[in-house]
């Protein structure tokens, strides 16, 4: 008898489940579309009109806060064009978005960062190609060598769309007043700059590659910054496209050139301890000594601005604050390594399209602008409408005339080199790893 | 007296000389020092744990600055992070009421469909005869070597394309969306857990006594009424524990959820969102620690009120299989 007393208990248990389960289903929420407007607002949007109650699904990386902000910013876009904007970012975007393609649950629009992805995608079919308006519109905004890389065989599948500088270093304004150092224009004086504040018994340079499983990627950058200022940003495309070596004397005088800053350990690594620490310390906290003056100077990405506490004033008057990594040889221009993704369509539904055309615009970039913490390379972008001025000065820098502008060099390589033995490999480089040695590994592996 | 008698008693009711290997480990592991050993390691188990709860109660700066032990000497606790991630407003703090909905939507039917399909092919492998009986069970054995990963994209393009051959359409795309993504994961869930449960119970249907089935057949009970009376109450330990591990598998699966269900308001469950919310750039962890408390609540609950089946069940497919 004690038997028939448990499945009781258990009916009970499956009971309550269940209610839960009702109770779940019937609370689901209720879509509300609204018509379009005509109204004055809408008046930049006209070409867009047409295709009212139709959805568009958008598929991208960005998430959290940005994602919040990117959704504000086509709020008007959808009243006026009556096309529902269906967002969504995921951590695990590059991984998920072949699955889903190959499996036909592709998303209507995808903003891929890496241009190698996107043009796996376009060689096997998958993407469509922009419409003629994409087109026009895209370059009418941007620059050519953005294009270039949303164009595989001679079709075009995408404008960019947000853009990130990478060339920037992090130093805290107060205390290079306080001691009268300068920002350095050039390699030497940057080698000199480095010199005296570790005379001063600060240690210079912070650094920190710590990623989880991307760890490695911000030595990578670090390389190719000084790629392009060492060799230039021909030799630097060749390096790319493999139609160097990868072990080419000329990356090993790059990277030894990183190395004599990156290795040393009379210049790193400020608040952390030695060389070794690097490896161990993640990017997120690597430029945080500098705050506390324990550290001088961090190389890193625009984007690093959302990662100060909150509190810090990021500004050329505040607490910290980006110089341009400067050029060993001015003469030659000033080359800028960057990032941004592409919006690249997987379906060639008229409204698909507009949106892609609409994300191309100049209303786009600024209406994201004015939110705050974005960049973009849009030529129609107004530097008054970027808000902070670490943004600003990205903006500036992208639009500079003089500006040779290079994407980051390991979203294009194959993955299996650009996400892969590129990233381990700066691991065990900073871990003591010869040069020459490493380099030799990464090379044995470029996909034949 | 009294010091004397417990001994004695207890080496009464004790196995005297315990004859076997296993009977002299079996007596040592029931020893005082045993015990205590136990309570040390439970306790140095927990520690993690522990720590990630208290950290979800402290704010921001405090977690990203400190380790959790320092709460001891400069106690200060918030419901911030229980806030923010469970109500809030904007997509980039949780809202995590919403995805536990979406959690259990997804769950309870992945567990009662496998369940259910499992045991009635279970008992119909077992105690109907009929001919290649063996080899059927044999291939649904074998299925469980099959990696799901390997079915995630056949499945999903089985979702979105439906299924034709040589031009002739056999099955039309189910073409679901929003909300109805949800039958999606309850079918690639059930998919997968089916092997292994069908595996399970046909190890305990198969072993109840024949006798029971033939009294009941000739007090006239057909292949429904013997299911239904004699069988399903008599493997209920192993519908329990079977239940558990499936329940568990559901509530704590990022790969199914991800694909089928995607990452959208109305269908992504909490691992998903759990996945999201440390940020673009990874910054924003305060917030994982209140949001692995939220989805650890349902499978303690779970795991306590099922967890004497789970044992029994565990020790019964062990001395039977």
């Amino acid at each position: 008898m004690a038997v028939s007393s448990r499945p009781r208990q258990a009916l009970v248990l499956a009971t309550t489940l269940a209610l839960a389960l009702s109770a779940a289903a019937c609370s689901s929420d209720d879509g509300g579309d609204s018509g379009s407007a005509s109204s004055p607002e809408c008046a930049a949007y006209d070409a867009y009109t047409g295709n009212d109650g139709t959805t568009v699904s958008i598929y991208a990386s960005i998430r959290d806060a940005e994602a919040d902000l990117l959704e504000e910013s086509w709020k008007q876009f959808e009243e006026c064009s009556g096309i529902t904007i269906k967002y969504e970012g995921s951590g695990e975007f590059e991984a998920q978005l072949p699955v889903r393609v190959d499996g036909g649950n592709a998303p209507d629009i995808a903003f891929i960062p890496q241009p190698g992805l996107l043009k796996r995608f376009a060689d096997a079919g998958k993407l469509k190609e922009a419409s003629a308006e994409t087109k026009t519109m895209a370059e009418a905004n941007y620059a050519k060598e953005w294009l270039d890389y949303a164009t595989v065989g001679g079709k075009f599948y995408g404008a960019p769309m947000g853009s990130n500088v990478k060339s920037f270093v992090w130093y805290s304004p107060k205390l290079f007043a306080e001691k009268g150092w300068k920002v350095p224009q050039t390699w030497d004086e940057m080698m000199q700059l480095s010199d005296t504040i570790a005379g001063a018994g600060i240690k210079p340079w912070c650094a920190g590659i710590e990623s989880g499983d991307a760890t490695g990627w911000p030595a990578t950058d670090w390389i190719e910054d000084v790629m392009l200022r060492d060799q230039g940003a021909e030799v630097y495309d060749q390096w790319v496209d493999h139609s160097i070596p990868f072990n080419d004397p000329k990356v090993v005088s790059a990277v030894d050139r990183v190395g004599k800053i990156l290795k040393d350990s009379k210049y790193v690594n400020g608040g952390f301890g030695d060389v070794k620490s690097i490896t161990t310390t993640s990017f997120q906290e690597a430029g945080t000594p500098i705050l506390e003056n324990k550290c001088a100077m961090y190389r890193m990405a625009s984007f690093y601005a959302n990662q100060w506490p909150e509190g810090t004033k990021v500004a050329e008057d505040g607490d910290t604050f980006a110089f341009y990594l400067p050029p060993v040889d001015p003469a030659k221009g000033k080359p800028v390594l960057g990032g941004g993704e592409f919006t690249v369509a997987f379906a060639d539904r008229p409204e698909v399209q507009k949106v892609q055309t609409y994300l191309a615009s100049g209303e786009a970039a600024n209406n994201r602008a004015k939110l705050g913490n974005w960049v973009s390379a849009n030529k129609k972008l107004e530097v008054s409408n970027v808000e902070n001025p670490i943004d600003k000065l990205a903006v500036e820098i992208l639009q500079d005339q003089s500006a040779v502008f290079r994407f980051d060099g390991s979203d294009l390589m194959p993955a299996a080199v650009g996400a892969g033995t590129f990233w381990k490999g700066m691991v065990e480089w900073i871990n003591g790893k010869s040069t020459s040695e490493v380099l030799d590994q990464i090379e044995g592996s470029w996909p034949k | 007296m009294t010091t004397t008698t417990p001994v004695l008693a207890g080496e009464a009711t004790a196995e005297p000389t315990p004859r076997t290997a296993a009977g002299r480990v079996r007596k040592r592991l029931n020893s005082r020092t045993a015990t205590i050993v136990s309570i040390i390691i439970a306790l140095i188990w927990t520690v993690p744990t522990f720590g990630l709860l208290l950290s979800s109660f402290r704010p921001e700066d405090d977690i990203k600055q400190t380790g959790w032990w320092t709460f001891f000497s400069n106690p200060q606790l918030t419901f911030q992070n229980y806030n923010d991630v469970l109500f809030g407003r904007s997509s980039s703090s949780g809202q995590l009421a919403n995805y536990f909905v979406n959690s259990l939507v997804i769950t309870i039917p992945s567990v009662l469909f496998p369940i259910a399909f499992a045991a009635l092919a279970a008992y119909a492998l077992s105690w109907i005869n009929f001919r290649g009986r063996d080899w059927l069970y044999i291939a649904v054995f074998a299925l469980q070597i099959v990696p799901l990963q390997m079915a995630l994209v056949p499945l999903l393009s089985f979702f979105s394309r439906g299924v034709s051959l040589g031009g002739i359409t056999l099955l039309p795309p189910w073409d679901l969306d929003n909300e109805g993504k949800f039958i999606q994961v309850w079918f690639a869930h059930t998919c997968f857990a089916l092997p292994f449960a069908v595996f399970l119970l046909h190890n305990f249907i198969s072993q109840l006594p024949g006798e029971l089935m033939e009294a009941a057949r000739v007090d006239g009970a057909g292949h429904s009424k013997i299911f239904r009376s004699v069988v399903l109450p008599l493997i209920t330990p192993a519908l329990a524990s079977l239940a558990i591990f499936q329940f568990l598998w559901v509530w704590n699966d990022l790969l199914v959820a991800l694909i089928f269900a995607g990452g959208g308001r109305e269908t992504a469950p909490l691992t998903v969102r759990l996945a999201e919310l440390a940020g673009t750039r990874g910054g924003e962890w305060q917030r994982l620690t209140a949001g692995a408390f939220v989805s650890i609540v349902i499978p303690l609950i779970v795991f306590l009120s099922l967890q004497r089946y789970f044992v029994r069940g565990l020790l019964t497919g062990s001395v039977k299989g």
